[in-house]
C-alpha cells in the first residue's frame, strides 16, 4: 500500500515535469513552425514600406531598432541606480540595519508591481511633464520596470561575495570607495550576467511601452520623436485582418523570441564564466 | 591628499544614500500619484459604487469596476488551479526524486519558460489555444477567446515563478532533517509528505500568493486570448476583460471622455493596492523563512 502510494505519487510528478517541459517545446516549436515561412531578409533589413499593414513589402528593422535603442537607455539608467544602492546597502550600511531591510522591501513591491501600472504611472507622469509619447518616455518607463529586477539580482550576486574580501582592504586602510573599486572587478561578470537577464526582460514588455513609447514607421531620430517597439509591432501585426500580415506577425514574434533566447544564453555563457573565477 | 580622498569618500556617500532613498520615495509618489489621478472619479461616484456596480457605460459617466474585477479573479483562479500542482509535483520531483543530471537540465528549462516575453505567450494562445476550445471544447458556441483561454496562458505564464521559488524553499529546508526522517525507515514520499511539505508550508502559501499577485497584473497575453467584452463573465467560455487589459486597451486614448482617464487611473490604483499588499505580506514572510533557514 505505501509502496504503489509511493509509486503512483511518483508517477504523476514525473508526468507534470514532463508536461512542463512539453510546454516549452510546444510553445517554441509553435513560434519556429509559423514564424520561419514568413521570415525573410527583409523583415530584419527594411523599413515599413508604403502599404506594409495591407500585405505590401517591408520589414520591421523600425521596431528591432526602437527596442534596442529603450533597451539600452533603460539598461544605462538601471545601472547608474542600481549600482551604487546595491554597494551602499551591503558594504555601507550595518548588515543588519532597518533601513537595508526597508529599501530591500520596498524593491521587493516594486518588483511585483505590473508593467501595465508603470505604463500608465509612465504615461501620467510625462503628460504632466508634458511630454508626449516618445523614445525618452518609453526609456525612462522601461527603466522602472527593471530597476527593481536589476537591483534584486545585483544584490545576490553581492551577497556571493567572501566578506574577507572587503574587510581585509578596509584594514589596509582604504576608504569604503576605494574597498569598492577593488571590489566591483570581482563582481563585474556578475553584473554582467544580471543586466543581460533583466535586459531580456525588458525588452519583450509590452504594456510599458505601449503608451509611453508610441509607434511608428521611421526609426526613432531624437528622444522626443515616438519610436516602435517589436512586441507592440507583433501585437498590431496580430490584430491586422489581412492574412500577409498575421503571417509577419509570426515573423516577428520569431525574431523577438531568437533576441531573448540570445540574451539568455549569453547571460548563462558570462555566468558559467563568473562561477570559474570566482574566489 | 589625505583630504581628497576622504572628501571622495563622503560625497560618495551621500550620493549613495540618496539612492537608497530613491526606492522608498518612487513607491510612494507611484501610490500617491495613482491615488491624487483616481480620487475625481472616486469622489463622483463613490468609491463602494464604482466597484460594486456591473454596468460600464463611459460616455454617460458610469463606470462599474465589477465585471473587470470578476475577470481578474476568474482568470486568476483558473490559472493557479492549473499552475499550482503541475508546479509543486514538478518541485517535489526536482528536489527529492530527480538525479542531479535532471535536475541541471531543468534549471534552463525553467529559466527559458521565465524569459518568453508575455506578447510571445499571446501569440502562442492565439494561435493554439484559443482555435482549440473554439473547435473542440465549445464546439462552436464560443469564439474561443475567453476566461478558459486566458486561464491557461496565464497558468503556463506562472509555472516558471511557482517551481522556481518552490524549489527554492525545498531545497531550504536542512538535510538533517530529511535524513533523520529517512534513516528512521520512513520512505521518500511519507518524508516528503510528513516532513517536507509541513515544514515548507507556510512557504508555500507565500509563494502562491506571490504568483497570484503576478497573476492579477498580467496584460498583454490574457488581453490577446480573453476576448475583452464589458458583459460579466458566467461560464468558462464567456469572453471576460481582467483590469490590466481595460487599461491597456483604453488608457492613452479615450481621455477627452471626462471622468475616464480618471477612472483607468482608478483601475491602476486598485492593481497597485492589491499588488502591493499580496507582495508585501508573502515577501515578508519568504524574508522570515529565510532568516530562520538561511538559505
Amino acid at each position: 500500500m505505501q509502496k504503489a502510494e509511493e509509486n503512483i505519487f511518483k508517477v504523476i510528478m514525473i508526468i507534470s515535469s514532463l508536461i512542463i517541459f512539453g510546454l516549452l517545446l510546444f510553445i517554441l516549436g509553435t513560434i519556429v513552425w509559423k514564424g520561419v515561412p514568413a521570415l525573410s531578409w527583409d523583415m530584419i533589413t527594411k523599413l515599413p514600406g508604403g502599404g506594409f499593414y495591407l500585405g505590401k513589402e517591408g520589414g520591421v528593422l523600425n521596431a528591432i531598432a526602437g527596442s534596442f535603442y529603450i533597451i539600452l537607455g533603460a539598461a544605462a539608467i538601471s545601472i547608474i541606480i542600481s549600482v551604487p544602492l546595491v554597494m551602499y546597502v551591503n558594504f555601507y550600511l550595518p548588515r543588519k540595519s532597518p533601513l537595508a531591510g526597508m529599501v530591500s522591501f520596498s524593491f521587493d513591491i516594486l518588483l511585483g508591481i505590473p508593467s501595465i501600472v508603470y505604463g500608465a504611472f509612465g504615461f501620467a507622469l510625462m503628460i504632466f511633464l508634458g511630454m508626449r509619447a516618445s523614445l525618452g518616455g518609453g526609456i525612462i518607463a522601461v527603466a522602472m520596470l527593471i530597476t527593481p529586477i536589476m537591483m534584486r539580482s545585483f544584490d545576490e550576486v553581492t551577497r556571493l561575495l567572501p566578506r574577507d574580501l572587503p574587510d581585509s582592504l578596509l584594514s589596509l586602510g582604504s576608504t569604503r570607495y576605494e574597498m569598492i573599486k577593488v571590489i566591483m572587478r570581482q563582481l563585474i561578470p556578475g553584473f554582467v550576467t544580471a543586466t543581460l537577464l533583466a535586459t531580456g526582460r525588458g525588452i519583450g514588455d509590452a504594456a510599458t511601452v505601449l503608451f509611453t513609447a508610441g509607434y511608428t514607421d521611421n526609426l526613432p531620430g531624437a528622444l522626443s520623436q515616438p519610436a516602435a517597439t517589436l512586441p507592440l509591432s507583433i501585437f498590431f501585426q496580430l490584430g491586422s485582418p489581412v492574412a500577409e500580415v498575421q503571417n509577419r506577425a509570426y515573423a516577428s514574434a520569431l525574431i523577438l523570441t531568437i533576441l531573448i533566447l540570445l540574451f539568455s544564453f549569453a547571460a548563462r555563457y558570462f555566468s558559467s564564466k563568473f562561477s570559474r573565477n570566482r574566489l | 591628499m589625505h583630504r581628497l580622498r576622504e572628501i571622495k569618500d563622503k560625497s560618495v556617500r551621500w550620493f549613495m544614500r540618496v539612492m537608497a532613498f530613491s526606492g522608498i520615495l518612487f513607491l510612494l509618489i507611484i501610490g500617491i500619484a495613482l491615488f491624487i489621478k483616481s480620487y475625481p472619479v472616486i469622489k463622483e461616484s463613490g468609491l463602494w459604487k464604482l466597484l460594486a456596480s456591473g454596468s460600464w457605460k463611459p460616455s454617460s459617466g458610469v463606470f462599474g469596476f465589477l465585471p473587470f474585477i470578476v475577470s481578474t479573479l476568474y482568470v486568476s483562479a483558473i490559472a493557479l488551479a492549473i499552475a499550482l500542482p503541475l508546479s509543486l509535483l514538478t518541485a517535489i520531483y526536482l528536489n527529492s526524486y530527480a538525479s542531479a543530471g535532471i535536475r541541471r537540465f531543468f534549471e534552463p528549462v525553467i529559466d527559458l519558460l521565465s524569459g518568453i516575453p508575455p506578447v510571445i505567450y499571446g501569440v502562442w494562445g492565439t494561435i493554439t489555444i484559443v482555435p482549440f476550445i473554439a473547435n473542440n471544447i465549445a464546439s462552436g458556441s464560443s469564439s474561443g477567446y475567453s476566461v478558459m483561454a486566458g486561464g491557461i496562458v496565464l497558468a503556463v505564464m506562472i509555472i516558471p515563478l511557482l517551481v522556481g521559488l518552490l524549489t527554492e524553499i525545498f531545497n531550504s529546508i536542512p538535510v538533517e532533517m530529511t535524513d533523520a526522517s529517512l534513516s528512521l525507515g520512513a520512505t521518500k514520499w511519507q518524508t516528503v509528505k510528513r516532513i517536507i511539505l509541513r515544514r515548507s508550508f507556510p512557504g508555500i502559501v507565500a509563494v502562491t500568493v506571490l504568483s497570484l499577485s503576478r497573476a492579477f497584473g498580467e496584460t498583454m497575453a490574457v488581453l490577446m486570448v480573453c476576448g475583452n467584452s464589458t458583459r460579466m463573465p458566467h461560464s468558462l467560455l464567456d469572453a471576460c476583460y481582467p483590469l490590466p487589459a481595460l487599461i491597456a486597451n483604453n488608457y492613452g486614448e479615450m481621455l477627452s471622455i471626462p471622468g475616464y482617464e480618471s477612472a483607468l487611473m482608478l483601475a491602476a490604483f486598485i492593481l497597485f493596492v492589491i499588488v502591493f499588499f499580496f507582495n508585501g505580506i508573502s515577501r515578508l514572510t519568504l524574508n522570515h523563512l529565510e532568516k530562520r533557514f538561511h538559505f
